[in-house]
């Protein structure tokens, strides 16, 4: 199958999801008060005067968007289980591949949606001053979910066909968060810190071959978690 | 077929015995180190089995994918497995040897949080597969993360290099010469064939065992699930 084809069908897919998603917008709703609630609990979960705002925020943050990550990768498959639209979907005639970038889109869709209520209310919250270092750390969000969320929806394909998959997930998924998590609390207190730019350069190539190295190999493997 | 893995095992586990022995009386004692550093013959050679096995579990993976042969899956499984065991190996001596030489039994150094990744990887997997009933949809399961886990491997070392370390670098694998005394070397490297045996001989009889398992569940025997 030709690429723009596949990028059409893909498209198709995560905008059929993403409509689903924002018309009942109850787990959207749940992943932004998750958040909220994350950061209350961070909040509560340390001593103010001992552990300053600056040296938390990176792993609050951090910390939090990849649990709300997990919780939203368990839904990306549940929704086809329904009246097996699964089996609907896999007898389509298109390339098994869209049917993951599809996937893979509405995931990341979801995922920024929270992500960008999430670092306002970070800041918010915690007064740690992150205007200034805005660019990079959003390049380093994007980095690091494309990651994780690439991992994600093709482990999710599999664990919601097993038993127990809300607890599957995050057993297979986390060894894999943890190293793009570890990057960018790194970098990110490096940014906190005020240090220059280059200094995280270092991270954020790790992050960017990180995704190039999982999308591929997500794409290549997804055919295999779905094919009876 | 399980008879011969259980004696190799058998030798090797003598062999082992061996090495110690030879490790102890007829190995100089390591200067800053003392008799902490014996403990090296075992951490190491145990480390480069843990991660060896989940590469062949991966390379497993990756051409079961493409032939369907039952008995890759079977050999994936059981790396898998006998890497469990290593790497619970080397994240119990490790802890043994650190107490005494580095103060403390466990950091959140690079190396061993890396070490502890890849048995949860392991653990992962194991879990994976007992969590799916049907054997092709399982086999297929397994053979996805399994692929993953070995492409994460070299993130894993390339992380290494990235942080702070109080772990000792690589003085055997390493450019140039070993900086070891040759009678070191010399019973290190035994203890690495040693280990090597170990693994083949663990190997053998966990894939026997599943070759078994599977035939009893074909004629619809109780058992639980591999």
């Amino acid at each position: 199958m030709r690429l723009p084809d596949v990028l059409r069908h893909s498209w198709v897919l995560a905008a059929k999801d993403l409509r689903v998603e924002f018309r009942s917008r109850t787990a959207i709703l749940s992943a932004v008060v998750f958040v909220i609630l994350a950061f209350v609990v961070f909040n509560f979960g340390r001593d103010p005067t001992a552990v300053p705002n600056v040296a938390l925020a990176p792993s609050i943050l951090w910390v939090t968007f990849t649990l709300a990550a997990i919780l939203a990768l368990n839904r990306a498959f549940h929704l086809e289980l329904e009246n097996h639209a699964l089996d609907g979907l896999l007898l389509a005639p298109i390339d098994r591949s869209s049917i993951y970038l599809g996937k893979l889109i509405a995931n990341l869709v979801f995922v920024a949606t929270f992500e960008l209520i999430g670092v306002p209310l970070l800041m918010l919250f915690f007064n740690v001053r992150l205007l200034p270092y805005l660019a990079p750390l959003v390049l380093l969000i994007a980095l690091a979910t494309i990651g994780f969320v690439a991992v994600g929806t093709l482990f999710s394909a599999m664990t919601v066909r097993t038993r127990f998959a809300e607890l599957l997930l995050p057993v297979l998924l986390l060894p894999f968060m943890i190293l793009p998590l570890s990057w960018g609390v790194q970098a990110t207190v490096r940014l906190l810190a005020g240090r220059p730019l280059s200094e995280i350069a270092g991270w954020l190539n790790m992050l960017a071959v990180y995704d190039i190295v999982f999308v591929a190999l997500a794409l290549l493997l997804f055919p295999a978690t779905v094919s009876e | 077929m399980l008879r011969t893995g259980r004696w190799i095992t058998a030798i090797a586990l003598v062999l082992l015995a061996g090495v110690y022995v030879r490790a102890l009386l007829y190995t100089p004692v390591e200067a800053s180190q003392g008799l902490a550093q014996k403990i090296f013959y075992l951490h190491v050679p145990a480390a480069i089995w843990a991660e060896t096995a989940m590469i062949l579990v991966g390379l497993a993976s990756v051409v079961y994918l493409f032939t369907k042969d039952p008995r890759l899956d079977r050999f994936a499984a059981s790396s898998a497995e006998v890497g469990t065991v290593f790497c619970a190996i080397v994240l119990t001596s490790g802890p043994i040897w650190g107490k005494p030489i580095w103060g403390t039994w466990w950091t959140w150094d690079a190396r061993l949080t890396l070490t502890l990744f890849l048995f949860l990887i392991y653990v992962a997997y194991l879990l994976l597969r007992s969590a799916v009933m049907d054997p092709a949809t399982r086999a297929r399961f397994a053979a996805v993360l399994g692929i993953c886990g070995m492409c994460e491997v070299p993130f894993i070392h390339l992380s290494v290099y990235m942080f702070p370390t109080l772990h000792p670098m690589p003085i055997i694998l390493q450019p140039g010469r070993p900086k070891l005394p040759g009678s070191m070397l010399t019973t290190w490297l035994v203890s690495l064939g040693v280990f090597t045996l170990l693994y083949v001989g663990f190997v053998v009889q966990r894939y026997a065992l599943s070759y078994l398992h599977e035939q009893l569940e074909a004629v619809g025997g109780e058992v639980g699930h591999a």
